[in-house]
């Protein structure tokens, strides 16, 4: 047989064949995967570039630091500390998390219902995110999680930062706090700094109304990772734009004096710049420490605030709504004067009560103060000559005066929660009720009763207005960053300035003339004398009985039955400077709120703030770095 | 054609002789993809050697050394141990599935000492050989004969069987697929073909029905549509196609491709090293190594049809079509095309047992190569 033959040449030629066949058949698989490449590669290049960028950065977003408020010559009302905080990063706990935060709470204390607040926050995140464990450490408590590091596997300490109010209650009212982010808050509010977990913002005062200067601009940090959301390095870090600094009006100093003399009394006093408005003291007592609601409030401390009958989370400043009572006279005299009513021989006699129709308006003053001109009437506070002018003035006339005094409507003050008195007016009352406005509602509101409500800021707004004569509104914040807020010249009122002078003549007799309602609360220091009218607000209905029988004394009755005392001022008395209103609730015996008015007067004028070279910064940006004290 | 007795060619032939008839053109190029494949290697880990790349290395260095000694061995010898080879390669598959372990899901490894072997590997060495034995004794006429072409799927079958219960579904398809191949290559009739075709058409709808595993099922479904399960199952592909397409035009360059670096590609120093080599080299870096393999399976081509006897052919064209099955289905794999199934890219993925018979498949052709003179008798069994 021969070794080779046709059958191998055939089958050599048929397998060359098909090799060549096979290899076309290569090729064109080739040709698939070079067009698949081309796919991919070049047509789709640019969206898979992005897919992998996407996959590989993350942005995470870092919180600017918060802008610092200040007082007006400087002093931090509200910083930023740092906060000394453990974090606790759950993979890393090789021994378990409950067991990493049973070790933690033998080196420092932590309660059951934060460990459980740790774990439900710890089961929501990856394995890698750090959460907080506890915040606020003191020093001493963050040295010891430190040196027991070695055995605390997964716990982390960190320094970060957290907004401080270094007064505590002294301010709360006015700069308010900031509080951790609730689900409503960003049903508005789009900004992403809200998403970042243990985020703050402006919950009340100051630190809500500017709470977007205050917050800056979200940072960001682009990093870079992995599968599994580890960061693996940073590739940008952007450090946003820090919150602006606010300059206040606020002097602290006279601040801290008006907050201590109020006390423990359920009391408000504003201090104002008569001819600008700007307020230079605003306390509301008793407060609370702003810091709690930072830190986290306990159930039990909530509780107090709420219950308290003092309500020390009300600001009495702007939300409390009270009667003027005789506070108002110097209204309804001014208003008299415009009316051409209130001549120099203007006269109106008291004998102790005065009737229209069935009804009896008694004055407070048994037996009455005899015949009286207008500086007398405000002098004695008379009542029956308050009734007797506003029933002649008629209510239209009154509300006319209040109004152009800044009463009756927000003063617009700026800070979140104002609310407003009220002056009625006939059309308002037929609106209301049904019913014709009657005489009898303008005697009532001749002496600041019936249906006139003002808060104690109104109160205040009305004796700076009648102290310098101008149209001025309250003013609180000074500098928004290296703004300046506005800073215009108060035009005149639309009042005469005869009118005006006697009222202050009027104020003047009532403290600083033997007789007068506050004749023994006077400043008698020459150069810092003060003008005044005393006030009181009913707090429950007298009844004819109780007046035939005699007032019954307030300091026979409940403090809770107690009428409110309230005292506007203005000093000095030849050229006001500062006004002040002061109101303590249940306070008429032994008129508590006039003597703080005075010594919040007189130690406002000896300090005199506004005579300060140093009082605000002329040139911002020079100041907002190096506050000058 | 010039007729020459085998005795004279083995006597014409020394060691040295040998060497020099060895294709080192073809060795420079296996070697480049090779280093391409160290140098991924080196990549997906972050810039380190360890743990892939030197070890990937040694292996590659031994691979060349079987593959030079491979090529110096007489094709004839190679054939004597066809059988004993195939026979063994089917002990060593049947005793994985007694007594292998399983990785990633499946019984594929077996230990033998300190060895760690993939018998399935062995097998597609050993059934080309077998085949190409086998095949080498049949005329075209013979090979369309009822009993040889039993003969023939049986040897094809029988192994395929064994990989298919580990599983290895992706093995299984290349065991097939070269088997079917040589039988093509050896002249089987188109009256076999055409209705066999038809069958594999029928037969699909019911393999899926009763011998696919869950996760095989479950990898064609995720292909299908992977954006379904994008964090799941269908991770694999979204992540590769990704890597591969944001590489663009020139690609992100050595060492910054982010897909594999940072985790998102899962598998990325075996089976989807490609992808990397796609992401850091880009579609010109692609498509040149395209061309490398393209140019490799051509000299194979060439060996095949340039060897004067039927093993040698058959052999040649074996060795050559596996290595192209192995770019094919990792190929279509990777860049989305198929579903995924467990074959790596030769030369660059990451596995000593691949790599060492990538390279004994590479000794293979060029022992067919060195020895392409040489004359085989048809019913000669080797010279052992």
């Amino acid at each position: 047989m021969p070794l080779f033959d046709k059958k191998d040449k055939s089958r050599y030629a048929t397998f060359t064949r098909r090799s060549l066949g096979l290899g076309g058949g290569m090729a064109l698989v080739f040709g698939i995967l070079a067009g698949r490449l081309y796919q991919l590669q070049i047509r789709d290049g640019d969206q898979y570039m992005t897919e992998a960028e996407d996959n590989r950065i993350n942005e995470r977003l870092l919180a600017p630091p918060r802008g610092r408020i200040f007082d007006r010559f400087g002093v931090e009302l509200a910083n930023n500390r740092r906060n000394y905080r453990v974090l606790l990063v759950a993979e890393q706990a090789t021994e378990g998390v409950e067991q990493a935060l049973e070790t933690i709470g033998k080196v420092i204390a932590i309660s059951d219902a934060q460990k459980k607040r740790v774990l439900a926050t710890l089961a929501q995140n990856k394995k890698f995110v750090p959460v907080p464990v506890a915040e606020n450490l003191s020093w001493e408590e963050f040295s010891r999680i430190n040196m027991h590091l070695p055995y605390l596997p997964g716990v982390q300490p960190d320094v970060g930062e957290t907004r401080d109010y270094p007064f505590n209650d002294e301010l709360v009212h006015i700069l308010g706090y900031v509080a951790q982010v609730s689900p409503g808050d960003k049903k508005n509010d789009e900004d992403p700094l809200l998403d970042i977990p243990g985020y703050r913002i402006g919950k009340r005062g100051i630190e809500r109304q500017y709470d977007d200067a205050l917050r800056g601009t979200a940072g960001a940090s682009r990093v870079e990772v992995n599968a599994y959301g580890r960061v693996i390095r940073e590739l940008g870090h952007d450090a946003g734009v820090p919150g602006q600094d606010i300059w206040l009006t606020i002097d602290h100093d006279v601040q801290q004096f008006v907050s201590k003399r109020l006390g423990n009394e359920s009391a408000a006093c504003i201090v104002t710049d008569v001819a600008t408005g700007d307020i230079i003291a605003m306390a509301s007592t008793p407060g609370y420490d702003p810091n709690l609601f930072n830190v986290g409030i306990s159930p039990d401390q909530w509780k107090d605030l709420t219950i308290s009958d003092h309500k020390p989370l009300l600001d009495k400043v702007m939300s409390g709504v009270y009667p003027p009572g005789s506070t108002f006279k110097p209204v309804v005299a001014l208003a008299a004067v415009e009316a051409g009513l209130a001549t120099p021989d203007y006269r109106v006699s008291c004998n102790g009560a005065t009737t229209l129709g069935n009804h009896t308006f008694h004055c407070w003053k048994k037996g009455g103060h005899g015949t009286l001109d207008l500086e007398g009437g405000l002098k004695n506070s008379c009542d029956v000559f308050f009734y007797e002018t506003a029933r002649r003035l008629g209510i239209d006339k009154i509300q006319e005066v209040a109004l152009k005094l800044g009463m009756g409507a927000p003063t617009g003050i700026e800070l979140p929660g104002e609310k407003s008195g009220f002056i009625p007016s006939r059309a308002w009352k037929q609106k209301r009720y049904g019913v014709a406005w009657q005489q009898g509602d303008t005697m009532s509101c001749g002496i600041g009763q019936g249906y006139v409500t003002a808060t104690p800021l109104q109160m205040a707004l009305e004796v700076s207005r009648i102290a310098s004569g101008r149209n001025i509104s309250p003013r609180l914040v000074h500098m928004v960053g290296n703004e300046l807020t506005r800073r215009e010249v108060a035009a005149p009122l639309d009042l005469s300035e005869q009118g005006l002078a006697r009222v202050r003549e009027g104020m003047n007799q009532v403290t600083n003339v033997p007789g007068g309602t506050a004749y023994a609360f006077r400043i008698a220091e020459p150069g810092f004398e003060m003008a005044g009218k005393t006030g009181t607000a009913q707090v429950r209905a007298y009844s004819q009985e109780e007046h035939l029988r005699g007032v019954t004394k307030d300091s026979a009755l409940d403090w809770k039955l107690r009428d409110h005392g309230l005292f506007i001022a203005f000093a000095p008395v030849a050229q006001p400077k500062y006004a002040c209103a002061c109101l303590v609730e249940h306070g008429a015996v032994g008129h508590p709120q006039v003597l703080m008015a005075r010594d919040v007067l007189l130690y406002t004028q000896k300090r005199d703030p506004l005579g300060m070279p140093s009082a605000y910064p002329l040139k911002a940006a020079s100041l907002a770095g190096s506050p000058v004290r | 054609m010039i007729s020459r007795p085998y005795a004279t060619a083995r006597r014409t032939l020394g060691i040295a002789d040998k060497l020099l008839e060895v294709n080192w053109g073809l060795v420079l190029l296996i070697a480049i993809i090779a280093t391409g494949g160290i140098a991924m290697l080196y990549s997906v880990a972050g810039g380190h050697f360890h743990p892939w790349a030197l070890s990937q290395l040694s292996k590659f260095i031994l691979g060349l050394f079987i593959l030079v000694i491979a090529a110096t061995i007489d094709v004839r010898v190679w054939m004597s141990l066809a059988y004993p080879a195939y026979a063994i390669a089917l002990l060593l598959l049947i005793a994985v599935d007694v007594a292998g372990h399983e990785g990633l899901g499946a019984q594929r490894w077996i230990a033998l000492g300190p060895v760690e072997l993939q018998p399935s590997e062995l097998m597609k060495v050993s059934l080309v050989l077998a085949l190409a034995r086998f095949l080498h004794g049949k005329s075209v006429e013979e090979v369309s004969k009822p009993l040889n072409l039993g003969i023939a799927l049986a040897m094809i079958g029988i192994p395929a069987l064994f990989v298919v219960i580990e599983p290895n579904l992706g093995t299984t398809l290349i065991i097939v697929a070269d088997g079917c191949a040589l039988l093509f290559l050896a002249g089987l009739s188109w009256y076999w073909i055409t209705p066999a075709l038809a069958a594999i058409a029928t037969a699909v709808p019911l393999a899926w029905r009763f011998v696919l595993h869950d996760y095989q099922k479950a990898r064609v479904m995720t292909f299908l549509d992977p954006e379904a399960d994008a964090l799941g199952a269908g991770w694999n592909i979204t992540q590769a196609k990704i890597a591969i397409g944001s590489g663009g035009i020139s690609g992100k360059g050595f060492l910054n491709g982010t897909q594999s670096r940072l985790n998102f590609l899962p598998e990325k120093q075996t089976d989807f090293i490609f992808t990397n080599f796609g992401e850091e080299f880009g579609f010109v870096g692609s498509v040149a190594l395209l061309i490398l393999f393209a140019v490799v399976i051509f000299y194979g081509i060439q060996i095949a049809t340039g060897a004067r006897s039927q093993f040698s052919r058959l052999l040649a064209m074996g060795i050559t079509l596996n290595f192209f099955f192995y770019i094919m289905i990792n190929g279509l794999m990777v860049m989305g095309l198929i579903p995924v199934v467990g074959i790596p890219m030769p030369l660059l993925s990451y596995g000593g047992t691949a790599m060492l018979t990538v390279m004994f498949g590479f000794g293979l052709l060029m022992s067919v190569h060195v020895h392409r003179q040489v004359e085989i008798p048809r019913h000669s069994g080797g010279i052992i």
